[in-house]
């Protein structure tokens, strides 16, 4: 068994499943089995993760969670790889910002093999996440955290934040209000998709009377941020 | 998630060049307490909170255990919308625990949040909308009856409304601060104003009612002019009320809606409103805590008198508004006794209690009361049993003080000394030779 001399990957599983483990071996892997953020901030090697295999299959829920976090923590791992069952493709519908590749569940090895190889091997970090993101007169700076309307600061609170992110990154797309539940707060949060009104009629209130229509209304479907594509 | 709040918040005030961060709590009474922490201090806060001597806060510790904790909740990190550019400041609320990290019991907030807890085990959550009430005046001179700014009367646009900008103002600060207005206008009163806010959840809504009573004042103190909570200010006309329109969401969907019912109401919201009733006295002296109160609460004014609930009755104490265009998610009762001088944090609590204890025991509704109770004798309204609310503070600290309700919701520290404060309240009252008195007794004994 040869060693790939790559660092660390952390490898998230409650628990990692024989197969998951036998593979990763096999290619040589050197890795740390983990089965919550905690796990994962304790056991986290002084030069970093070298990259993350995150399998969906037991706990899609917490699994999402450990990702989230570990995007947002200061341990990133550059590639980070997620294992999903076929019945769950949808899930990673809107969560690019999430993950680097994918392999369907149960996996063949040698395809999650090839995909480590290509994943790891590959020299460019990610390529470089855009840090503004721009609308009419709407700016985010998702380096800074800050927000503004036609040059007027937005004052936030994270979770008012974090939505209007989510939307103004995908202007012109309708969400229902469970997807932007699951997406933007996360499995954890309790409270229903009411939950989402009140935070979108709070956007509103902030962004002030002539921008409010930044965010609409789709009648007994949800929200959309902007124009729609059709230009209606 | 609290880790990525803290982060957002730490980032937030270094980006905004924030100079100082308010920690905001509550006492028992319902005043907003503050105290200010630098920038640099903002991080220990969020991880550790902040020890302060509770002492001196009413209704806080006992001396022995003066010593309490102050932990930012992050979601309410809030840029404060007015001051100077150059020393920007935010709020934040907080949670009040001992030292040792528990809960500390004489914080009104965390009864609200506890109450809010317990009907997770149920699966719903409890959303709330105020209709706050309160009069503008000239600024008071000791000793002298407040001065109204206008005239004007319900619904008046007229150069006679010399608070619509002072509404306008307030409007736009609240909206900058997060809390959405649905509708405002002038009250029936001399300057008096409405401002209803859009409901949102319990606990979040009793921190929007701490923060609109502020910016209420702060905007009326920047035009020289002086903004009052108190129940009733002037004699003769309309006091300032703050019904509280509730709903009960098992998720998406509004649980108080039944759509085969004939009112429209589910076996839930009946029992939930049964509850309300039942225990209206219980809770009288958390939803109208002062002597003041009690002025409010007589007939005559569109104040309620009766225990009793109606589709359209404005006389009743809960009202069950038609939704418009019968949109089942707006279905709500509306609570029609509380006052703005009340803690809201202890009376949504309440509210909850009383209306969970109905859900959770099977209370029986009793009928509509449709008729103008006001026009009704004694005799009539014991006949279709028909109870009346307390008729002073006096009375409703003695029906709360055999409130199992009360002291169960509220927790033996609060029950306990909020009665023991109101009645030495109560007995200053008493001692007081009033105006009325000498104007009605001395010449003529």
């Amino acid at each position: 068994m040869t060693q790939v001399d790559i660092g660390m990957i952390v490898v998230f599983g409650d628990p990692v499943s024989t197969e998951l483990a036998r593979t990763l071996d096999l290619a040589g892997y050197a890795w740390k089995g983990v089965s919550s953020w905690e796990g994962a901030v304790d056991a986290r090697p002084a030069t970093g993760w070298a990259g993350a295999v995150v399998d969906l299959t037991v706990d899609a829920e917490a699994a999402w969670a450990f990702v989230r976090s570990l995007r947002k923590g200061d341990s990133d791992p550059a590639r980070t790889l997620v294992l999903v069952p076929g019945g769950q493709l949808a899930d990673l519908e809107l969560r690019d910002d999430l993950f680097d590749d994918f392999c369907l569940a149960p996996f063949h090895p040698s395809e999650l093999e090839a995909r480590m190889r290509h994943l790891m091997a590959a020299t460019v970090t990610v390529a470089a996440r855009s840090d503004l993101v721009v609308y009419d007169d709407l700016a985010l700076n998702l380096e800074t955290y800050q927000a503004s309307i036609s040059d007027r600061p937005l004052d936030l609170t994270y979770m008012e934040y974090e939505l209007l992110k989510f939307l103004a990154q995908n202007p012109g797309k309708v969400f229902t209000r469970e997807m932007l539940l699951s997406r933007v707060w996360g499995y954890e949060y309790y409270g229903g998709a009411r939950t989402v009104d009140v935070h979108v009629r709070r956007l509103r209130a902030k962004l002030g009377e002539e921008h409010a229509d930044l965010i609409q209304t789709v009648r007994s479907v949800g929200y959309r941020f902007g124009q729609s594509r059709w230009g209606v | 998630m609290r880790d990525q709040q803290c982060d957002y918040v730490l980032k937030t005030a270094a980006e905004r060049g924030v100079r100082m961060v308010r920690l905001w709590f509550t006492d028992v009474l319902g005043n907003l307490k503050s105290f200010a922490i630098s920038q640099n201090e903002l991080e220990n806060a969020l991880s550790d909170g902040m020890t302060f001597d509770g002492s001196s806060i009413d209704g806080f510790s006992r001396v022995q255990e003066s010593d309490v904790l102050a932990i930012p909740d992050p979601d309410t990190f809030q840029i404060l919308p007015w001051g100077d550019k150059s020393s920007t400041e935010a709020r934040v609320f907080c949670d009040i625990h001992h030292l040792d990290g528990t809960p500390f019991d004489g914080d009104p907030r965390q009864v609200l949040r506890r109450q809010v807890q317990s009907l997770r085990s149920d699966g719903l959550s409890f959303y709330i909308a105020p209709d706050i009430e309160f009069f503008y005046f000239a600024p008071p001179v000791t000793g002298e009856r407040p001065v109204p700014l206008d005239a004007g009367g319900y619904f008046d646009l007229t150069t006679r409304d010399a608070t619509g900008d002072l509404r306008k103002q307030t409007i736009r600060t609240l909206e900058q601060l997060g809390i959405p207005v649905e509708y405002s206008f002038h009250e029936d009163s001399p300057s008096q104003q409405e401002i209803d806010l859009r409901h949102d959840d319990a606990l979040i809504m009793a921190d929007a009612v701490m923060t609109f009573r502020l910016v209420v004042r702060e905007v009326a103190a920047q035009h020289g002019v002086y903004a009052t909570f108190m129940p009733k200010p002037l004699e003769g006309v309309q006091g300032s009320g703050m019904h509280t329109h509730m709903s009960l969401f098992r998720g998406d969907d509004n649980a108080f809606y039944d759509p085969n019912d004939p009112y429209n109401l589910s076996p839930l919201a009946k029992s939930f409103m049964a509850g309300l009733l039942r225990h209206a006295a219980e809770i009288t002296a958390i939803t109208n805590p002062t002597v003041n109160s009690y002025k409010r609460l007589v007939p005559g004014f569109e104040a309620p008198v009766h225990v009793s609930w109606a589709r359209n009755n404005r006389s009743g104490l809960i009202r069950v508004p038609i939704p418009k265009r019968g949109n089942p998610s707006a279905t709500r009762l509306e609570y029609r006794s509380p006052d703005p001088s009340c803690n809201p944090y202890l009376a949504f609590a309440m509210l909850l209690a009383a209306g969970m204890r109905g859900v959770r025991e099977g209370y029986e509704l009793p009928g509509e009361a449709d008729a103008n109770l006001f026009e009704l004798g004694d005799r009539e309204l014991s006949r279709l049993g028909i109870g009346q609310l307390p008729q002073s503070l006096s009375d409703s600290l003695r029906v709360m003080e055999e409130s199992d309700l009360a002291r169960e919701a509220l927790g033996e520290h609060i029950f306990e000394w909020f009665l023991r404060n109101k009645r030495r309240e109560w007995r200053d009252y008493k001692t007081h030779v009033s105006q009325f008195e000498i104007d009605r007794y001395l010449g003529s004994l």
